[in-house]
């Protein structure tokens, strides 16, 4: 085992807190720590303002304040070919991809980590809310003691080899307490925001951004029984279950996207949160990445169909070629394809999927295509 | 573990002279060079002084002199003033693709008001072809300005020529020749430039302060910033930063005093250094090659190496090296090439 001095962590630096407590902790910690700041997305707008400066030279104040180095990597080409593209070709499938999964799966622990790697890095560390277990060479990830910040839905696709070399040091804190620890320690992002939604799109309005780039296809609003309801701006614009933005008034509502008819550019509306069209049973998960061994024999477990919503009971019956018939305990709403499918023991992530299929009474349900 | 600064074409130390004159001018010459009174006059003659020191550096008169806060903002004052006080002639600019931010930045700008800006490709030893300026020049050209060595390369471009060219066109001619100044001999007359940026960063002087832009006499500029007072001959009003002035001044005597010397040691510094890689069998090519260099600036490639890792694994050993001058967001970015 090297000497903590001799042990270099090279921490992935947003400009946010989470990542800035993650350095200060490994520091203290008496770590050799590096703190890079990974430009992913040229997002200069038209009055030439660029955030990624802005938080780059947040990550300069905190790196100065910790008297660690600091640097800048380049991944922008990685990022459009590997999430961006990916990410359109979802939407243009009529899906609701997760950016955030390949993002991880992509650039954070690949080519970033390859990276740090070449830098001479012992571990890559990142403001994650997860957390590592090690034991004799075999690794787990569980989930973050802070329920409501547990990250482990996004990094499903990382394998055991790459969390061998992978730390999350908040992992067993609250949020809270990050930002306790950053105000002590008088970190200069201390104060600021938590960042939301998808990063390339920041703070702008989805319907805006994404129609910069795939056209969008106004088309019908209708029921399950063929009753127009309305017009949609293009189906790309909804995500299943969703209430917000359908435009539908009268009585008999409140309304919910329940399907998309992509052949006939149909949206399917349907009144009522609990929805009999929105319930399903089962799903075919395809993309499966078992962090540790791959199962062979049909189990059960608890899974994750959205971020941040309780997992369920499901049976998962495992095939050779990652992918997996999913059997819900009971009936799921609004599962939605594109998602993440994430599978638990109890508080270890055994891995996860991307839903491709959605299932009711053995009948692949029409939420695509 | 001991630190090697190998990015001088970003910023050098301060000569230990320098500081001497500025610590000494802190403590003693506080006056304000406008005032009329023996303060004053002091503060004044330490200006003018250092005026004639930089005049006579590039063979110009005091007169031509214009001290600013540093390369950047004299490469605006020459290419704004310039083409804002001749626009009724033309709204023609040319320049390179290799030019400084400074340079370019400022072109874009204009461009935006309704000038039109040709920018000339260099070769691939980086080096600008005259017949190509020669073939951009215009009736409606009313500026050209061509930096006299490239921060990237160390690449000599062909300054003489281009002032020989434009002996029979109106256009105004401008070099930025920061990276110039303290290796080559600079006379304006001969190379017949109308104005030349320099900066005292670059030379041992003091930092983000002080530069100077020399503009030929009869050249009218308008003026980028208005004050109470007519600095610098109502060209750049504004109370001047005499210390930083002072010092600088100090650091072109040395320059032009070791200039000989200096060229040659660091030729010879240039030389070991390829030398031991050469030695080494590193896999390398010198961009640049085969074109005329100041000894100062080497600029390299390492096939097959990523240029990220490389910099901040030399950082993380110690070294100090830079792929580019473009620094967006704390990148090693490169914007030549």
């Amino acid at each position: 085992m090297k000497k903590k001095e001799d042990t270099r962590i090279i921490v992935g630096m947003s400009g946010g807190v989470d990542s800035s407590v993650t350095a200060l902790l490994l520091k203290e910690q008496g770590y050799d720590v590096v703190g890079i700041f990974m430009k992913n997305w040229d997002d200069t707008d038209a009055s030439g303002v660029c955030t990624a400066t802005e938080d780059f030279d947040d990550v300069a104040r905190v790196c100065n304040q910790l008297d660690i180095p600091y640097y800048a990597v380049n991944f922008e080409k990685q990022y459009w070919d590997k999430v961006f593209i990916y990410f359109l070709d979802e939407y243009k499938a009529g899906r609701t991809p997760n950016p955030d999964v390949m993002c991880n799966k992509e650039i954070k622990f690949k080519a970033f980590l390859d990276h740090a790697l070449s830098l001479g890095a012992d571990y890559v560390a990142t403001g994650h809310y997860a957390q590592i277990t090690r034991d004799r060479g075999h690794v787990e990830m569980l989930r973050g003691v802070d329920d409501n910040k547990d990250q482990t839905y996004f990094l499903n696709q990382l394998s055991a080899d790459v969390l061998q070399k992978v730390m999350f040091p908040l992992g067993h804190l609250p949020k809270s307490e990050v930002r306790r620890i950053a105000k002590e320690h008088q970190l200069a992002t201390a104060a600021k925001k938590d960042s939301t939604g998808i990063c390339f799109i920041g703070e702008r309005n989805f319907k805006d951004f994404l129609s910069e780039y795939l056209p969008a296809q106004p088309g019908k609003m209708v029921t399950l029984n063929g009753e127009v309801k309305g017009n949609h701006d293009g189906l790309m614009y909804y995500t299943i279950g969703q209430r917000q933005g359908l435009g539908i008034g009268g009585p008999g509502g409140p309304w919910f996207v329940v399907g998309k008819n992509l052949e006939d550019n149909i949206l399917y509306v349907g009144a009522d949160y609990h929805n009999d069209a929105l319930y399903s049973d089962a799903l075919i998960a395809t993309d499966i990445n078992w962090i540790n061994e791959q199962p062979t024999e049909p189990f059960h477990c608890t899974a994750k169909f959205r971020y941040r919503q309780n997992d369920n009971g499901v049976t998962v019956y495992p095939n050779q070629d990652s992918t997996a018939k999913v059997i819900f305990d009971q009936p799921e709403r609004a599962i939605t394809p594109g998602q993440a499918v994430v599978f638990y023991q109890d508080t270890v992530c055994l891995g996860g999927g991307t839903i491709n299929e959605v299932i009711k009474d053995n009948k692949v349900l029409e939420y695509v295509g | 573990m001991k630190a090697i600064y190998l990015d001088h074409a970003a910023t050098t130390p301060v000569h230990p002279a320098v500081v001497e004159v500025m610590t000494a001018s802190l403590q003693e010459t506080f006056g304000n060079p406008s005032s009329i009174h023996s303060f004053g006059r002091k503060a004044r003659q330490e200006l003018d002084r250092a005026r004639t020191i930089a005049a006579q550096s590039i063979h110009a008169h005091e007169k031509d002199i214009v001290f600013t806060s540093g390369g950047t903002e004299a490469d605006n004052l020459a290419i704004m003033g310039v083409a804002y006080h001749n626009q009724d002639k033309g709204k023609h600019i040319i320049t390179t693709k290799i030019e400084h931010h400074a340079t370019l930045h400022t072109v874009e700008n204009l461009e935006k008001q309704g000038f039109e800006v040709t920018y000339l490709d260099v070769n691939e030893q980086g080096y600008l072809n005259i017949d190509d300026l020669k073939a951009a020049l215009r009736e409606d050209t009313i500026l050209i300005t061509v930096m006299m060595v490239n921060n990237e390369t160390g690449v000599i471009q062909p300054i003489k020529e281009i002032g020989e060219l434009l002996q029979d066109h109106p256009a105004y001619f401008h070099t930025d020749a920061v990276q110039a100044f303290g290796m080559l001999e600079i006379d304006v007359n001969e190379l017949n430039v109308d104005l030349l940026t320099v900066s005292s960063h670059k030379i041992n002087g003091p930092k983000g302060g002080v530069g100077f832009l020399y503009v030929q006499p009869k050249i009218t500029l308008t003026a980028l910033q208005h004050g109470g007072g007519e600095q610098e001959r109502k060209r750049r009003p504004g109370t001047e930063n005499l210390t930083a002035v002072i010092g600088f001044a100090e650091a072109i005597e040395l320059a032009q005093a070791e200039r000989a010397t200096r060229y040659q040691a660091y030729q010879e510094y240039r030389d070991t250094f390829l030398q031991i890689m050469r030695d080494h069998e590193l896999d390398f090519s010198i961009n640049g090659e085969y074109s005329q260099r100041v000894p100062t600036i080497v600029n390299l490639s390492f096939p097959g190496a990523n240029v990220e890792s490389l910099l901040t694994n030399f950082d993380l050993s110690g070294v100090a090296a830079s792929s580019g001058s473009a620094c967006t967001a704390g990148l090693w970015s490169l914007h030549m090439y």
